[in-house]
């Protein structure tokens, strides 16, 4: 386990029923960075994020053994609050998932739920998370209409102000720009890449060029396996294992 | 549809004047008004809804979001299928052993309105299930992404985004148990008098229609009472449409 990293995942393995979908996993995720999961699909990346927060644990009929230690405690620990863990390590998923609520409420979702926050400080903190989302000037004016009415990429935006709400220690993202146009995809990769500032984040990139831009440290999974994991630069340039060359060229994918 | 409404608004409507609906009923219903009747539907109906609803809301949220699909679950909704098979009058007959003569609650609102209650279970709870399941799996899942609970997600996202649906059950269920009158004769009685509490023995609209067609005491009464109870529906299906309207124009 090398010094200061914020995430630590040791030999996990993952299963669905009688399914692997991951192998003997060991990363280290270190703070201020944007890692990486890159891989074809069904290689397990989204597994790996949602193992993070333990929101695999709404599959029934799923194991693991191994664990995950996030600043040292072990999240698999029977003692562990879920709610206080999912409040340190939010998630955005990969379709834009705003709740059928005005933007403030979506925002203030998070906030509500845990009732940490006063009323009076309640519309402080949905504004300083629209703001880290870059997403304030744009809605600052119509808080109060419906978040269903705002474009994809602003609900995208929305959901990682959400999240931000929270002021939480990890983001994942899973693909957030898989439904996005160009433009959008570059307004959350220009907020990704201010955020990385005060958090940790772990992105699933929904293409490699996004992969290669964004990430700091990078790993690619195939069948549910960690083949390779290093700084970015040297995954994507001069990568150590055939597979990852063959990926990464794209003579498969 | 067009011809039942035709016959019973021309023969009802010239009924229709303020005092038919603000006079209690004379001289068995042949003259008066049909005050009393209206405020024992209401009453009935009110007791119904309001112990029916929360009760199939409750289940239906506790098969959707609270339990998987099991053998329980599985026997819970074979036994409301069936509820909703059974014909009236043996609901009727069920309220009448088992609250009026068991319970020793006589004929009243309360006999007559849990009876009604068991009846619109079977709606409530599949109107309720179907619009729960509605509700995007996603939704569920940035509940549990910002840290909430199962509860929290069940009040704060399932229910606000099912209740049209729930609401639209509900409705149907006011409608059934207005329309109602085999069960409600068993079970609430036929008394003209107003009632003074839960306890009291009342008679509905239907079933002041149905006795005062039956026995020949008044068809001009009866048309009147028809036409009224027509109106009555057709209000309140205008009004919870709206209603419904708003709401989901709020919400998207």
């Amino acid at each position: 386990m090398s010094q200061g990293s914020k995430i630590v995942i040791k030999d996990f393995n993952f299963y669905y029923e009688s399914v692997q979908v991951l192998r003997n996993i060991t990363i280290d995720f270190q703070p201020n960075q944007i890692f990486t999961i890159f891989g074809p699909a069904r290689s397990g990346k989204t597994t790996v994020l949602k193992s993070l927060n333990r929101l695999t644990d709404l599959f029934f009929g799923s194991s693991h053994t191994g664990t995950i230690f996030l600043d040292g405690m072990d999240i698999y620990d029977p003692k562990v609050n879920l709610t206080h863990l999912r409040r340190r390590v939010g998630m955005v998923f990969d379709l834009p998932t705003p709740l059928p609520m005005s933007i403030f409420d979506n925002v203030a979702y998070g906030p509500r739920l845990n009732k940490l926050i006063q009323r009076r400080r309640l519309s402080e903190t949905v504004e300083k998370a629209l703001k880290s989302a870059v997403l304030w000037e744009e809605v600052k004016d119509r808080l109060n209409t419906s978040a269903l009415r705002l474009s994809g990429g602003q609900q995208q935006r929305l959901c990682i102000a959400r999240i931000l709400a929270l002021e939480p220690e990890v983001l994942l993202l899973d693909e957030p720009c898989s439904g996005l146009d160009p433009i959008s995809t570059a307004s959350i990769e220009e907020t990704l890449t201010k955020l990385k500032e005060n958090y940790t984040i772990v992105l699933i990139p929904h293409n490699i060029q996004q992969a290669s831009r964004m990430a700091d440290r990078a790993g690619f999974f195939l069948n549910g396996e960690l083949v390779e994991e290093g700084p970015a630069y040297q995954v994507f340039t001069r990568p150590k294992d055939k597979r990852t060359e063959d990926y990464v060229t794209g003579k498969f994918g | 549809m067009i011809l039942i409404l035709f016959q019973i608004l021309k023969e009802g409507l010239p009924v229709l004047q303020l005092h038919f609906f603000l006079d209690s009923p004379k001289n068995m219903g042949r003259d008066g008004g049909i005050f009393s009747t209206i405020i024992g539907t209401a009453a009935l109906t009110a007791v119904a809804i309001i112990v029916g609803a929360p009760l199939g809301v409750g289940t239906a949220i506790f098969l959707r979001e609270y339990t998987r699909e099991s053998k329980t679950s599985r026997m819970i909704r074979f036994g409301t299928d069936c509820l909703a098979g059974v014909p009236s009058i043996i609901f009727g007959l069920f309220g009448f052993v088992f609250f009026v003569i068991r319970l020793n609650m006589g004929w009243s609102i309360l006999s007559g309105g849990l009876t009604l209650a068991a009846m619109i279970l079977p709606t409530v709870i599949s109107t309720a299930e179907e619009s729960i399941n509605a509700v995007p799996y996603s939704y569920r899942e940035v509940n549990y992404s910002l840290g909430g609970t199962k509860w929290q997600m069940v009040t704060r996202v399932v229910l606000p985004s099912a209740l049209p649906g729930i609401f639209t059950g509900i409705l149907l269920s006011i409608g059934r148990s207005i329309g109602e009158t085999a069960a409600i004769i068993l079970t609430a009685g036929s008394s003209l008098v107003m009632p003074t509490s839960l306890f009291s023995p009342i008679r509905t609209m239907s079933v002041h229609f149905y006795i005062l067609a039956r026995e020949g005491i008044s068809m001009k009464m009866a048309y009147g009472t028809g036409a009224a109870l027509i109106l009555l529906v057709l209000i309140i299906n205008i009004l919870a449409q709206g209603l419904i309207n708003r709401y989901i124009r709020h919400r998207t």
